[in-house]
């Protein structure tokens, strides 16, 4: 029997109101499996409201009770609270199956010299897995998922130049401490000409073709006091790693895209444009926000990115 | 007493008592909050926005930062480990409104105070392709052409002062900031300095590596590079926090 035939034939009930004379409004009882799932979900909230915290009462609220976390704190102390979620990462964190494998490697990490991990081949591999999430983490923005860097942002970490060192010690230190990299503005101290002059003199450096005459002349301006840029990148033009000075006898270009082109003029136009704007890049320090270990382990794997020093 | 048949019939005593019903549900939930004082933690650091963090957060606001990013760290493993330490009540006590957001198309910003540089900053919110190949966030490159208007800024802090963060315009009130954040800080809450101060602030640090302009670019960055950075988590045992749960 179909619903519409048992309705009019009177099987259902009505409320009993009628408006309009004729307008009635059935009274169909809930579907059984619905009413019983509402009554398990009273009982559950009941029981939920024993077990967890649950009514606020006054300035506080009700605790929950049977499910307290013992959690051992930063102090070392060991506390016992009623159920909460903080109490029970900090347990996670500090007892968790997964926390306590990472304890174990990052302890044998924190207590191992540079040498004794570069040595050892399982805690290299431990720190390449480990690093490379760190690196996507907190340094992948920048220098790009796989070190590559930004050209005229940020430094490329994959290649062999190393503006502040590539050793491990001074790789440690531009993560720990930070880097700010600074170059003068010369839009002031030099004209259009002197600009070309110097660009000129450092494109020949890393053996691009330019007009002699103009290279001498810039010569002369970055190896006297006239400009001064023998100070920071050396009178060879291979930087100072103290000062973050780029090697500028080389075919690696971080700031200027020199490589990015072929026409020797707009090489020379991207030259001039860094040496008037001059240069201002910082790297933020990382002492404070990862853990010494972190920290190690990021140090071996960027300085292995580029192959290291 | 009431029979249900005389409410069902009785358009306006149906309305009075739906709205009693309603309220008593509202009411349950909202004024326990003006009572529950244990549950914000007591911790030292957290401080008002001065006037060009605020300018920063209002154009944070105004783009709608807040659909894609979440401001609120969840007390979970993986977020601790991805994100830092999670948000705390105390530290959005001066947000009004809060931007813990619901939504997190692009990561959580809560603690991103201070992880990158502002020169990336400044790059990513021109075109976050620049430095993440494979963002999908929307370019902003009017935030760093676009002057900042902050001619409005003193008005902003006293709507503020009326829902309860302690900017200062009186004597009494500067020496209350003094005390609770010392006085640099209290100069930075200052109603009457404020135009001062937002220049002072934007001009100093300079945001957006362009020294002879004040930009949105600079408000927006000063907001984003205070996030997260208030509170010195090294101070406290992390059971303190838990006693506020």
């Amino acid at each position: 029997m179909s619903d519409k035939k048992a309705r009019s034939q009177g099987a259902v009930q009505t409320t009993g109101h009628a408006w309009d004379g004729d307008i009635q409004e059935f009274n169909n009882p809930l579907p059984t499996w619905w009413l019983w799932a509402f009554y398990a979900t009273v009982v559950f909230a009941l029981i939920y409201w024993v077990l967890y915290p649950a009514w606020p009462v006054g300035g506080s609220f009700t605790k929950g009770m049977f499910n307290d976390i013992t959690f051992v704190d930063s102090d070392g102390s060991v506390k016992t609270t009623h159920w909460n979620t903080r109490a029970l990462l900090i347990r996670d964190l500090k007892e968790g199956k997964e926390a306590r494998l990472s304890q174990e490697y990052m302890s044998k990490v924190a207590d191992a010299s540079y040498a004794q991990i570069l040595a050892d081949p399982e805690m290299m591999a431990y720190t390449r897995s480990v690093a490379k999430g760190l690196f996507g983490d907190n340094c992948a923005a920048c220098h790009g998922a796989g070190g590559q860097g930004v050209i005229g942002l940020f430094p490329n970490l994959a290649d062999d130049a190393w503006l502040w060192g590539g050793s491990i010690e001074q790789v440690h230190k531009t993560i720990a401490d930070g880097r700010y990299g600074f170059m003068p503005a010369f839009s002031d101290t030099f004209d259009a000409k002197q600009l070309r002059d110097v660009a000129s003199y450092v494109l020949s450096l890393s053996g691009n073709p330019v007009d002699g005459v103009a290279r001498a002349r810039g010569e002369k301006i970055f190896q006297t006091q006239e400009g001064g840029c023998h100070y920071c990148h050396t009178p060879a033009g291979t930087g100072l790693k103290s000062q973050g000075a780029a090697n500028l006898t080389d075919q690696i270009w971080t700031i200027a895209d020199v490589n990015g082109t072929d026409d020797p003029a707009v090489k020379l136009e991207r030259v001039e444009k860094v040496i008037s704007g001059g240069v201002q890049r910082q790297m933020p320090h990382w002492s404070e926000r990862l853990t010494p270990a972190q920290i190690k382990l990021l140090t071996v794997y960027v300085h292995e990115l580029g192959g290291g020093q | 007493m009431i029979k249900h048949e005389n409410i069902e019939t009785n358009a306006g005593l149906l309305i009075v008592l739906t709205l009693i019903v309603i309220s008593i549900g509202g009411l349950v939930e909202i004024v326990p909050l003006f009572y529950i004082n244990d549950t914000v933690e007591k911790v030292s650091g957290v401080r008002p926005y001065t006037p060009l963090e605020l300018r920063g957060r209002d154009i944070y606001q105004r783009e709608g930062c807040y659909l894609c990013h979440s401001q609120m760290v969840r007390p979970f493993r993986d977020e601790w480990l991805r994100y830092g330490h999670y948000s705390l009540a105390a530290e959005s006590q001066y947000d009004h409104p809060f931007q813990w957001g619901s939504k997190r198309t692009g990561p959580d910003l809560a603690r991103v105070g201070g992880k990158y540089s502002n020169a990336w900053h400044v790059a990513h919110l021109i075109n976050p392709r620049d430095v993440v190949p494979q963002s999908i966030m929307p370019n902003y490159p009017w935030l760093q052409t676009t002057d900042l208007d902050y001619s409005d800024v003193q008005a902003r802090m006293r709507a503020l002062k009326k829902t309860g963060v302690p900017y200062s315009e009186t004597q009494a009130e500067f020496d209350r900031n003094v005390a609770a954040f010392g006085p640099e800080t209290a100069n930075k809450l200052d109603i009457l300095h404020a135009e001062e101060n937002l220049m002072q602030q934007a001009l100093t640090n300079d945001y957006d590596g362009q020294r002879d302009r004040v930009t949105e670019m600079d408000a927006l960055v000063a907001y984003l590079q205070v996030l997260g950075t208030m509170v010195d988590f090294s101070k406290y045992d992390e059971g303190y926090f838990a006693e506020f749960r």
